[in-house]
Parts: C-alpha cells; structure tokens; sequence
C-alpha cells in the first residue's frame, strides 16, 4: 500500500511538471508581442524594455524555463503586472472561496445523489425511478451558470431569502452569512454534478443488490435496511467514489463560470480577470494551481478507494 | 489461394447469412430505445431550425426597432432585449452558431483523438507512452479551463473556441480507441491480415479502424452536447465569439443585467442550450445501450 502511494505520487508529481511545462509553453506560443499586449495604450519602448525585464522575458526562453521551474519549486508564481499583489497571494486569497464552493457543492451533490439514487436503485421501473433518470440527464444537460440565474431570480429577486451576490467569510461574518452566500452557487454547481452521482449510485447498488453476500445477509435473517446500508450501499460506493474524483474537474470547472454570475473572487474569477487584463503571469499561476488540484484530488481518491474497500490491493 | 476447412467455410457462410439478420436486429433495438427516439426527434428539429432558421424568424435578428423589453406575448413569443431585438429571432440565429460549433468540436476532436488513439493502441511501445502521457497532460486541466487559458493565448473568435474546445475533449477519444484497439490488434482477422503481408495502414484503416466505430459514433454525439455547452459557458464570460454574432450564450449574458426586470432575455437561451444538450445526451446514451458500448466516458 505505500509503495503504492509513493509510485502514485511520484506520478502525480511528473504530471504536474509536465503540467506546468506545458502552461509554460503555452504562455510563450502567443502569437506576437505579449509585452505590447499587456501594456495596451501605456506601451512605450522603454516601459515595455522594463517590463520584459521584470517578467524575466528578456531572457533565452530555456533560461526562463528553469528559472519558473526554481521558482515554483519555491511556491514562487511570480508577481501579477497589476504590480498590486504578487501571483500567489491573490491565489491564497481567493483558493478558500473556490474550495467553499467547490466542497458544498459536493455536499449537496453527494446528499441528493445517494438517497435518489438508492430510491431509483430500490424501486427500479417505478415512477420514482423515471423522476430521478429524468433529474439526471436534465442535471447534465443545463449550463450551470444558467442554473445559478434561475437560482437568483427565485431565492433572491423574487424571495428575498438569500443575497444574489458576493461572498462573507467565516471569521468576520460568521458561519450562516458565509453560508447564506455560498448556498446558491454551490447549488448551482452541485445540480449537475449530483446528476452524474446519482446514476452511478443506482447502478451500482443495483449490482450490488444482485450479489451472492446480499442474499447470504438476507438468509440470516439481517433487517432490510441493514442489508442495503450495510452491504449494499457500501459495496455500491467503489464507483461512486471514482466517478466523484474524475468529476472534481466538473466541481472546478463550474466554479469557473459561477464566480462571475455570483461576482465572487475565487480562483475562477480571477482567472477570468486575468484574461481581460492580459496578465499572463496570473493567468499561468491560475491555471497550473487548479490543474495541481485537481492531480492531488484523483490521488485522494485512490487512497480513499482502499479505505472503502479493503480487498483492494495495490502491490 | 487460401485453402478454407469445410467447417470455417461453413462458420463463414453462417456469418454472412446471418449479417441481414444482425442489422435487422439492431435497428429493431434502435427503434424500441426511446431514448434514441426522443433524441433524435429534439435534434431533428433543432438542425431543421439551425438550416431554415433565417428563412423561420419571424423577426430580423438584427433590428432594434422594436419596444424594449417587451415581455414575451403573442406579437414578440419570447419577449425583446435591451436594444429591443427580438429574442425568438435571435435564438434561431443562434442555433446554426451553436450546432456548427458542436459539430466542428465533435469532428476535429474526433478526428486527432481517434488517429491518436489508433496509433498509440496499435504500435504500442514508445509511440504509445508518448501520446498517452500528452493526454494524461490534457486530462490533468479541467476542459474548461484547458479551453480558457488557450483561449487566452490565442484569442477569443469562432475559430479558435472550436479548436481550444476540440483540444480539450479529445483525449476522450484517445482513450476509448485506444483500449478497442489494443483488444481488437489481437483478434484473430488482424493478425490474418498481418500473416498475408498487409500493411499497418490497412490493417489500421481498413480491418480495426472500422470496428471502433460503435464507441466512437457514442463519444461523437456526446462531444457535440459537450462543445455546445462549453462554447455557451466560453461566450458567457466574454470569451466567445464577438459581442456581435447572436449565440445562445451571449443573450443569456446579456439578459443578466437586467434579471430583475426582464426575465426572459436570460431565461429562454438557456432553455434552447438545455433542451439541445438533452436531446445529444439521450440520443447518445440510447446509442450506448444499442449498440451495447462500454468504456465511453459517462456524461449522464
């Protein structure tokens, strides 16, 4: 089981240097000049000499290479060309928001998914059953952000129960304003993501329900619920635990889009800003501290796929 | 000449009598899959709209000559927008936008990823773990955002959303013709081909290729849903393509300024992607359990 591990961090380590080589790469394939690019109107000759200079552009690009591979290494991302913050501060600040985001809206995917799916699982070919296969493929098929402005003219315009907009953090708000403002945007996200769970769910403790140990439970006399929370549902949860790991790139990808339509300044907002601002250093750092959340997250899965079921092993 | 045993000719022959039968058996499945069914009637009717869409509005997309934020009524079906354009008009425009971006996505990913996948299956080796781990570099970027930063390197416009899209999902591709291939290089027809002296193009492109399509066709519908939801999102943060070209998701974008006093100009476009996106998914997934596809990445 540790070797295991080490060779899958050793993996993931690999693909998040091929990661931010690539991001690298990307940055310096922009077609033309992105000095002139980032400078807009305030370019002149010598503000853009000053900033290659301070990009480090002015060097050969296997030396700039090598010194973003350093600099990483020092959890350096460099500075934003805004020059108010440096690359990695503004990521420090808006990772909490994102990954609030992003963790209730697994919370509130995993908490729909599961009892809708063991519903449609236990009375398959039932009108319950036909809801949530209809739940599910609507969940995947609206654009999460459109979701997210249906959810604001409902529970905001028209209810007036929770604010449209921004973001409250727990230390100075308190837990409820911080809740009250993720609720809808996590909402938002976790629609679509709890559609694909919960497919998987059903499908799962279907098979699960047909197994050989499930009757053998049933034969000695264990109560129904026991034998489907017990063994079924359990035995049901190995791929449903794989399909929430590849899907952390839904849960992120969504954070993207939903930052803007809730005006919060996660990563995903910040990204997007970026852009407009064509601030190249912010954009690279954004992307590569995402892609790296997004390798980790997979490899928690993995470990967690030992922890649900004990008769996998590794070696 | 190749000398047949009576007992192969006459598996041979059972095979072709029995090829007809087959077909006739899979189109019955195909018909009873209601899924399919629903599928392609909504898709049906959206590509009709996305063909004679300008030749069906009632109203040219274009003209602002109308009330401002009317909301939707019999004159205006699905209300006017800020500038006072006809929303349904501009819908339709958008459809042939939406559906020509789907399917371009649909076709170049397919394209490289299928190639990719067919080689890297077939000759394994080096060749194999090369392009396997430039896709498990694409896998390690959420679609979206792979899709974003290039869209930042080269530019927002029609094009290079197609591409940047494409380049996203098609490792999705990759993956499935790769492991159909590396199952299908062992079967017993491929290394006949092989024992005859055929090349690696033809047996590629004339003996495996042809028997990865069933996983392929289902990935395709799937990636086109895909391309149409991931250029709508591209479009709604401003990435898309120009504030000019009337795409389901610069409406939605548009109207969100103006949630509060005019609904519609948000509501409707999102709608048309959702209903599209279900009509590709449940043609997809029923294409799935026809033809009995596994591996294909789960969308639904």
């Amino acid at each position: 089981m540790t070797q295991y591990i080490i060779r899958r961090l050793i993996h993931s380590v690999i693909i998040v240097w091929g990661c931010a080589t690539l991001v690298f790469f990307l940055m310096r394939a922009i077609p033309g000049d992105p000095i002139i690019q980032m400078l807009g109107p305030e370019y002149t000759p010598e503000a853009a000499d000053a900033l290659r200079r301070k990009l480090g552009l002015d060097e050969h690009v296997l030396i700039q290479y090598v010194q973003w591979m350093g600099d990483i290494l020092r959890a350096d991302l460099g500075s934003s060309i805004t020059g108010a913050e440096s690359v990695q501060s503004a990521i420090l600040s808006g990772l909490p928001k994102t990954m609030s985001i992003a963790a209730l809206s697994f919370v509130i995917a995993t908490t729909i998914a599961v009892p809708a799916g063991v519903l449609a699982a236990l009375k398959r070919n039932s009108f319950a059953d036909f809801a949530v296969s209809l739940f599910a493929f609507l969940g995947v098929s609206m654009p999460s952000f459109w979701f997210g402005i249906i959810l604001i003219l409902v529970f905001a315009v028209n209810l007036g129960w929770l604010p449209s907009l921004g973001y409250a953090s727990i230390s100075e708000d308190g837990v409820l304003e911080w809740f009250k403002h993720l609720i809808l945007p996590s909402m938002a996200i976790g629609a679509g993501y709890a559609a694909i769970l919960m497919r998987f769910v059903r499908a799962g403790l279907l098979e699960a329900m047909g197994s050989d140990y499930i009757r053998t439970a049933r034969a000695k006399g264990l109560a129904e619920k026991r034998v489907i929370v017990g063994h079924g549902l359990r035995n049901s949860l190995i791929p449903v635990v794989t399909v929430a790991g590849i899907q952390v790139a839904l849960l992120l990808s969504g954070t993207v889009v939903i930052e803007t339509v809730f005006a919060i300044r996660g990563i995903g907002r910040l990204l997007v800003g970026a852009i407009f601002d064509k601030d190249y250093p912010m954009v690279q750092g954004a992307i590569l501290v995402v892609a790296v959340i997004f390798v980790f997250a997979n490899l928690l899965v993995d470990i967690l796929y030992t922890l649900i079921d004990p008769r996998i092993k590794y070696d | 000449m190749i000398n047949m045993s009576p007992d192969v000719a006459t598996d041979v022959s059972a095979a072709v009598d029995s090829a007809p039968s087959t077909r006739r058996r899979f189109w019955r499945r195909l018909r009873s899959e209601r899924k399919v069914l629903i599928g392609l009637v909504i898709v049906a009717i959206l590509a009709f709209i996305a063909i004679f869409g300008p030749l069906l509005a009632p109203y040219d997309p274009e003209a602002d000559d109308y009330e401002l934020f009317a909301a939707p009524s019999l004159d205006h079906l699905f209300g006017t927008d800020s500038f006072g354009r006809d929303i349904l008009s501009r819908m339709m425009a958008g459809t042939r936008i939406s559906f020509t971006v789907g399917i371009s996505v649909a076709v170049l990913s397919m394209v490289v990823g299928v190639t990719l996948g067919l080689i890297a299956g077939y000759f394994g080796g080096w060749l194999d773990s090369l392009i396997m781990r430039f896709m498990d570099l694409l896998w390690a970027f959420p679609e979206i955002i792979l899709a974003v930063g290039m869209v930042a390197v080269f530019g927002a416009g029609i094009r290079n959303i197609i591409i940047a899209i494409a380049v996203a999902y098609l490792d999705d591709f990759a993956r499935v013709v790769r492991a159909e291939v590396l199952r299908l290089r062992e079967e017993e027809y491929a290394l006949a081909a092989k024992a005859i002296g055929a090349s690696h193009r033809r047996i590629m492109l004339m003996h495996i290729l042809p028997n990865t399509l069933a996983p392929v066709i289902v990935q395709a519908t799937f990636a086109v849903g895909l391309g149409i939801l991931a250029e709508s999102g591209l479009t709604f943060l401003g990435l898309g393509v120009s504030p000019s070209t009337p795409t389901w998701g610069l409406t939605l974008n548009e109207g969100r300024d103006f949630i509060r006093q005019a609904w519609w100009i948000s509501v409707f476009p999102g709608l048309a992607i959702m209903v599209t996106v279900l009509g590709l998914n449940l043609l997809g997934d029923g294409l799935r359990d026809t033809l009995d596809v596994r591996g294909v990445k789960e969308t639904v």
